[in-house]
């Protein structure tokens, strides 16, 4: 089986580390895993903002670079979700768009719903979680227990958290278009954290806003992307 | 009412720095009208209900014509005047001559949104009308001289102690007055005027075309009271609110219950059908002012029609978490939060509700709760693109997104990128958008090294 990876250009820039593990953890599950290298962004921040025109060569080079990919596998919710609810929305009547979306996998949900792994390693053994579900993975792929499984499968605590399923308030360029209402809902999500070791979710965008909210406020919680986690889960 | 909404940027980023109450109350009261919800829709096959109410609303959206002729024909058996309002002035020019023809000095309002759109409370001032919102909600906010700002609880942005100095000022009540003490000030003197009103007006939730009746919902009897006790009752009805048929109640009420606040049913329920027959008490006459006011417009609009089913419950601004930092007031029109982000575009111009498509981060929270399955990301999308289409969006934001596109096209411009995000010192403090980003939330700090070069070590480490 082989797998290309769409590292996503956010992953890419600010957590390139996530990208290793996911390269790590497929292959030690027997994975053929290949990175095409004229791959840049999804176009999602352009789509979103509502720059439909700025997206679509971007969507289109998207299907060129991944079309010979059994899978595609991003360590990203959000632009998965791009790829396999917007591309074809976006490219109307494009036979590409449809078959690239069927191929399109968010990383946990791939290892659950493609590979069947249910359980990773004991890498977690005790480590106090607190999980954020990323609004696109979980609203719009669907994707809520697919993580939690890998990681509770790994041993890890997962601490509940009231607003785990809230939006963070990242929103790409709403972000910075909207920064006062934008961190007043990333400080909502951090005033109802509990005690927990480190802080992880599927989306990128979701834990650089959180991260630097936490740090902002002194608020010392480790932040890692979730496949960085789950590499951990396996290796130990 | 005079749309404010582009004020929406700068009227949230104020209220955030100036009233931080208004968050804490706004959230917590959401929060509990969400949760409430939750738990409401889980009794109950709410799969099959939401697509059920959605068929009959698009049926009746889309047979428009033929339910508003029907409902008319219903009405004027049953004994009501009906009328049609294109726009506000039509609407008033009726007001104004029921005003003069009864000499009416006080009217008594039931809770409505459709009423803010219109301008009625203005205009029944101007004619000497002394107006009493009945909803205690509505009446709070009155008394402070705002607009509301939550669909239907208006007065939700305020603090059980801005209620109290309220009622201390108006009234003389201790300050430190129950919530039981301050709703029998306020009844006291909304029973006086319900008494003494010679009008009463009203929304509705619903209009039957095949009965002609009026279905009203509420829990505190002000509604009852304001369309029974005055002898002219005049209900305003966005054409949208038809139903088919009498049947459809059975579905449509406990819905709109269970989504609003998740009750499975409101205290009340009214279901008016005309003016007293010969024996009975209640209004002598009844009128059905059906408004347009851009509905007509925006049901052409084969790319916005579907925002057209709102059924006014709510429930997305309860889950809207960009709603609940703020309430209603920054959005600066009669509907806030997610449903006011698609339905004031269409009811205004996109030009004058201009941000309200961007007050989202499209996390599709809203889209689950709607009992209508509105789609209102999608919607989001929609007046998104068309305002960039328009060339409404600030120049900044064109020319990053240019910038972007243009990175991201190629390959070798976006390595190029790369490197200099890790090799140039970042201009932090000079563009505002990085601005934006890094005064709350400190620096950005790129990985040493970016993936797609982790990526390459890692390969040639592999082939050795």
């Amino acid at each position: 089986m082989r797998v290309a990876l769409f590292i996503t250009c956010l992953a890419d820039q600010f957590f390139a580390e996530a990208g290793v593990a996911a390269v790590r953890l497929l292959r030690a599950l027997g994975v053929e895993v290949d990175f095409p290298e004229g791959q840049t962004c999804c176009g999602q921040p352009a789509f979103n903002a509502g720059y439909w025109e700025g997206a679509r060569p971007l969507a289109r080079r998207t299907l060129e670079v991944f079309r010979e990919a059994d899978y595609v596998v991003l360590p990203s919710g959000s632009c998965a979700s791009m790829v396999k609810n917007h591309y074809p929305e976006l490219l109307p009547g494009s036979q590409k768009a449809l078959d690239l979306a069927e191929r399109t996998y968010e990383l946990s949900a791939f290892l659950v719903g493609v590979l069947g792994v249910e359980k990773l390693g004991e890498g977690l053994k005790g480590k106090r979680i607190a999980y954020h579900h990323g609004c696109h993975a979980l609203r719009e792929l669907g994707v809520r227990e697919e993580p939690l499984l890998l990681l509770k499968g790994a041993g890890a605590e997962l601490v509940p958290w009231e607003a785990a399923e809230e939006c963070c308030g990242f929103g790409g360029l709403f972000s910075v278009k909207l920064p006062e209402v934008s961190l007043a809902m990333a400080d909502r999500k951090v005033a109802t954290l509990p005690q927990a070791e480190v802080l992880t979710s599927t989306d990128a965008g979701c834990l650089l806003h959180l991260a630097g909210r936490l740090s902002k406020k002194g608020v010392g919680l480790k932040v890692a992307p979730l496949a960085t986690l789950l590499w951990e889960a396996y290796a130990g | 009412m005079r749309a404010k909404a582009k004020l929406y940027p700068k009227e949230a980023a104020r209220l955030l720095r100036e009233k931080p109450g208004v968050r804490e109350a706004v959230t917590g009261a959401t929060l509990h009208f969400d949760r409430n919800r939750l738990k409401a829709y889980a009794e109950v096959p709410i799969a099959e209900w939401r697509e059920r109410a959605k068929a009959v609303k698009d049926h009746a959206l889309s047979h428009l014509d033929q339910y508003l002729e029907l409902a008319e024909k219903r009405l004027k058996e049953n004994g009501v005047q009906v009328h049609y309002a294109e726009e506000p002035e039509d609407a008033h020019r009726l007001l104004r001559e029921i005003v003069e023809r009864r000499g009416v000095k006080r009217a008594v309002k039931a809770k409505s949104m459709l009423t803010e759109e219109l301008g009625v409370n203005p205009l029944l001032a101007s004619l000497g009308v002394e107006v009493y919102e009945t909803d205690l909600g509505e009446y709070l906010i009155q008394l402070l001289g705002e607009p509301p700002s939550h669909i239907v609880g208006p007065a939700i942005h305020l603090s059980l102690k801005e209620i109290q100095t309220l009622f201390h000022e108006r009234f003389g009540t201790p300050l430190d007055a129950s919530p039981e003490a301050l709703a029998q000030v306020a009844r006291k003197v909304l029973r006086e005027a319900f008494l003494t009103a010679e009008l009463g007006i009203s929304g509705a939730n619903f209009l039957v075309a095949e009965t002609g009746t009026l279905a009203l919902m509420e829990n505190e009897g002000n509604i009852r009271l304001s369309t029974s006790l005055p002898k002219v009752h005049v209900a305003f009805v966005g054409i949208e609110k038809l139903l088919p048929r009498f049947q459809d109640l059975a579905l449509f009420l406990p819905l709109t219950a269970r989504a609003a606040t998740g009750q499975r049913l409101s205290t009340f329920v009214s279901l008016i059908q005309g003016p007293a027959r010969k024996g009975e008490e209640g209004p002598e006459e009844v009128h059905v002012v059906l408004v347009d006011h851009g509905r007509t417009a925006l049901l052409a609009d084969p790319e916005a029609w579907e925002t057209l089913r709102c059924l006014r419950c709510g429930a997305c601004l309860n889950a809207c978490p960009v709603y609940r930092q703020t309430g209603g007031h920054p959005y600066g029109y009669v509907y806030s939060g997610p449903i006011g982000a698609v339905l004031d575009p269409g009811l205004l111009s996109l030009e004058e509700a201009y941000p309200l498509p961007y007050a989202s981060t499209l996390c599709g929270a809203c889209l689950e709760a709607c009992p209508v399955k509105i789609p209102i990301p999608k919607l989001l999308l929609t007046w998104r693109h068309r305002a960039v289409a328009e060339g409404l969006s600030p120049a900044w934001e064109r020319a990053m997104l240019a910038a972007y596109r243009r990175v991201m096209e190629s390959p070798a411009l976006y390595r190029l990128f790369s490197k200099a995000l890790r090799g140039l010192p970042l201009p932090q403090d000079l563009l505002p958008l990085l601005r934006a980003w890094t005064e709350g939330r400190g620096p950005l700090k790129p990985s040493p090294k970016p993936f797609h070069q982790l990526w390459r070590e890692m390969e040639e480490g592999h082939g050795r």
